[in-house]
């Protein structure tokens, strides 16, 4: 996995509540068995009319925000499907982080294996980010996991937030969960002989 | 020892160890479902870096969301045409047999969707976790299991160690007392549920289910219940077992035998919250006075009763709220104060992994019988599992669907989420049982209406929608 430490770059605004994993990744892109090739379909009914026909009014075509690095969102983004292709095509796009109240709790597992921070705040805070995101002149931040800070020049704030210990020490090293993990197969394997044994039916 | 939930006491049970100073447990998980769509990821990952399958027998493999559902199953039928479709059936084949893993594959007899063959086939028994590759594996919870969701990363991660590195959730637990009335199901319970906590209203918990009404729910009502808790944005939905759903388990092809079924049991008995346990929150619903639930927006809180109208987003203080609510308004091209009963339909689907099993066929075959579809609309049937569709048949419901003017077709997910040739054009308008009324979750474009079985019937004959208290027998 790559590193996440500290992330500048423009935020764009997704006002929308319960934004599904069906929109964030239609299904006519759910045909692959890899992880790749997926940005175009990120959003693909709010970014285009048609394939190859972007919308011109939508946040994420128009300059500044056709270069965000990060998504401020609206409640419970990513609920729905637990399709990880969702997270896989925004990080293709080039979103490296999300802010918001909350998210679809699958979504954000998913954007931490993936690199991606899905930063929670209370309503107030992610409202002032959402309408510093809608000014292109005040839209670039700075998020710090390294000292838990999104800075915003353009109102000259400093916000702290709260990111789960582990999660961040992951993100901040960049790895693989997976490889952590099978340090404790001695004790995965104690348990679980421990456990079958009074279960032999499972 | 402070009381414990029922919720609680089953991850401690799973608990290998702690993981760092953040609270995080390593969580050992009894099964894992996989299908062709969020599995063929996590192999490849797996292979990448070398790593094998910890234990291949807790994982089972089902095709289920890009099968055709044509009426009649052969090798020919199921051959996809899509070059995507037949290459995710087969790399699941390919892995499944590489690890020693069983797969139900499109022309097996225990074939159907995966939330509804785990329970059908006993694979999933009280007390355990079950973790898969689908958000609706919450569904388990009906069996007095603790089942989520999660991504294709976190199967590798599964595959690999039979492990997840878990936070523990808060606890919410929801009663519903009263009795329903006639004409109201499970479906209604929780389309209820949904409407009062928001679609987001219970993230970050897992909901235990109580009450009068939960209790009298049988096995299959309750499978839809906790089916759609992950709609609320719970992280698990648990009804604690009693004597029906032992019942229910017992002979089933995976559930424990002889000797073993006694000490099982025994075993189950004991599952529930500890007296006095203290729930992070509580929710109350009255049971008679939830009627049936139409959806008119796109997202599963946007429902009312079928006596109530369109309501008008100018009444709605959220911003972000009111806004939905506007472009769910222009997208299901309705306006505020329109009735729901009496809205044209175009099409009527039963099926899914929240309201395609024996049940909810006999909820709907009771409105059907005698009965036409209305001219024009197109109205099919699609079984939960190849087994639901046999037992269906032997009662003789297929010939009532078909009697009707239903399509009687062939077990998958089919028009719940539109991933094989099964799905709607834009602006066509359907009743249907499913789970989820996204847009374009059926289809581009297609509007989604979601209530019970029964009301899905009670549409398709009326040609719109309609209170199915008005036509079920006396």
């Amino acid at each position: 996995m790559e590193r996440f430490t500290t992330l500048t770059g423009v935020a764009a605004a997704l006002q929308h509540a319960n934004l599904d994993t069906d929109q964030i990744m239609p299904k006519q892109f759910l045909r692959g068995i890899d992880r790749s090739g997926l940005a175009d379909g990120f959003l693909f009914d709010l970014r285009f009319a048609a394939p190859g026909r972007p919308r011109p009014d939508f946040v994420l075509n128009r300059a500044p925000w056709n270069e965000a690095v990060v998504l401020v969102t609206g409640p419970n983004f990513g609920c729905g499907s637990s399709r990880e292709h969702a997270v896989w095509g925004m990080r293709e796009l080039g979103i490296r982080c999300v802010i918001g109240t909350t998210f679809g709790g699958i979504f954000g597992d998913n954007c931490t294996r993936n690199g991606v921070p899905a930063i929670t705040l209370p309503v107030v805070e992610v409202e002032r980010l959402m309408a510093l995101a809608a000014d292109p002149a005040r839209c670039r931040i700075t998020v710090d996991l390294q000292t838990r800070t999104i800075l915003s020049p353009g109102d000259g704030r400093e916000l702290p937030f709260e990111f789960d210990p582990l999660r961040r020490h992951m993100l901040l090293e960049g790895l693989d969960a997976v490889g952590l993990t099978l340090q404790h197969a001695d004790d995965i394997r104690r348990f679980e002989r421990q456990y079958l044994q009074h279960q032999p039916w499972l | 020892m402070t009381p414990r939930t029922l919720y609680r006491r089953i991850v401690d049970a799973h608990t290998v160890g702690p993981l760092g100073e953040g609270g995080e447990i390593l969580l050992y998980v009894d099964r894992q479902v996989l299908n062709e769509y969020t599995s063929p990821q996590a192999f490849a990952a797996l292979h990448a870096a070398g790593r094998t399958v910890w234990r291949p027998q807790a994982s089972i493999a089902v095709v289920d969301h890009v099968n055709p559902t044509n009426p009649v199953r052969t090798a020919r039928t199921m051959a996809l045409a899509d070059a995507g479709r037949a290459r995710q059936v087969r790399t699941l084949a390919e892995n499944c047999a590489r690890h020693g893993i069983e797969l139900y594959d499109m022309l097996d007899s225990r074939q159907g969707i995966e939330h509804v063959v785990a329970s059908e086939q006993g694979l999933v028994l009280p007390g355990m976790v079950i973790a898969a590759g689908d958000s609706h594996t919450t569904t388990h919870g009906a069996m007095g299991a603790l089942g989520f969701g999660i991504g294709s990363s976190e199967i590798e991660h599964l595959l690999a160690t039979q492990t997840l590195v878990y936070r523990v959730m808060r606890s919410m637990r929801v009663t519903i007392g009263g009795r329903v009335g006639a004409g109201v199901t499970a479906k209604d319970l929780i389309l209820a549920l949904i409407r009062t906590i928001g679609a987001d209203g219970a993230s970050g918990h897992v909901i235990e289910f109580t009450g009068e009404a939960i209790t009298a729910l049988g096995v299959e009502g309750r499978l839809t219940l906790c089916n759609m808790g992950v709609e609320a944005a719970a992280r698990g939905a648990i009804v604690a077992p009693d004597d029906a759903l032992f019942e229910y388990l017992h002979g089933r092809p995976r559930a424990p035998k002889g000797a073993d079924w006694d000490a099982a049991l025994a075993r189950w008995r004991d599952l529930r919250s500890e007296d006095g346990a203290v729930f992070d929150a509580e929710v109350t619903l009255d049971a008679s006075r939830i009627g049936p639930m139409v959806t008119w927006g796109t997202s599963p809180d946007q429902g009312t009763t079928i006596d109530s109208v369109v309501p008008d987003p100018a009444g709605e203080a959220d911003p972000a709220r009111r806004k939905s609510m506007s472009r769910a308004l222009e997208y299901m091209d309705l306006r505020p104060g329109q009735p729901l009963d009496g809205l044209a339909i175009s099409h009527a689907f039963i099926g899914s992994c929240t309201n395609g099993r024996l049940d909810d066929l006999r909820d709907a075959a009771r409105v059907l019988r005698g009965r036409k579809v209305a001219p024009g609309i197109r109205a099919m049937v699609v079984p939960g599992s190849t087994s639901v569709r046999e037992q269906a048949e032997a009662e003789g419901l297929d010939a009532v669907f078909r009697d009707a003017g239903f399509e009687w077709r062939q077990a998958g997910c089919s028009m719940c989420v539109a991933m094989n040739d099964d799905h709607l054009e834009p602006g066509d308008r359907c009743a249907s049982s499913t789970n989820r009324n996204f847009e374009g979750r059926q289809g581009a474009g297609a509007r989604t209406h979601l209530m019970s079985p029964a009301m899905v019937a009670a549409a398709a004959v009326s040609g719109a929608i309609t209170d199915v208290r008005r036509l079920l027998p006396g």
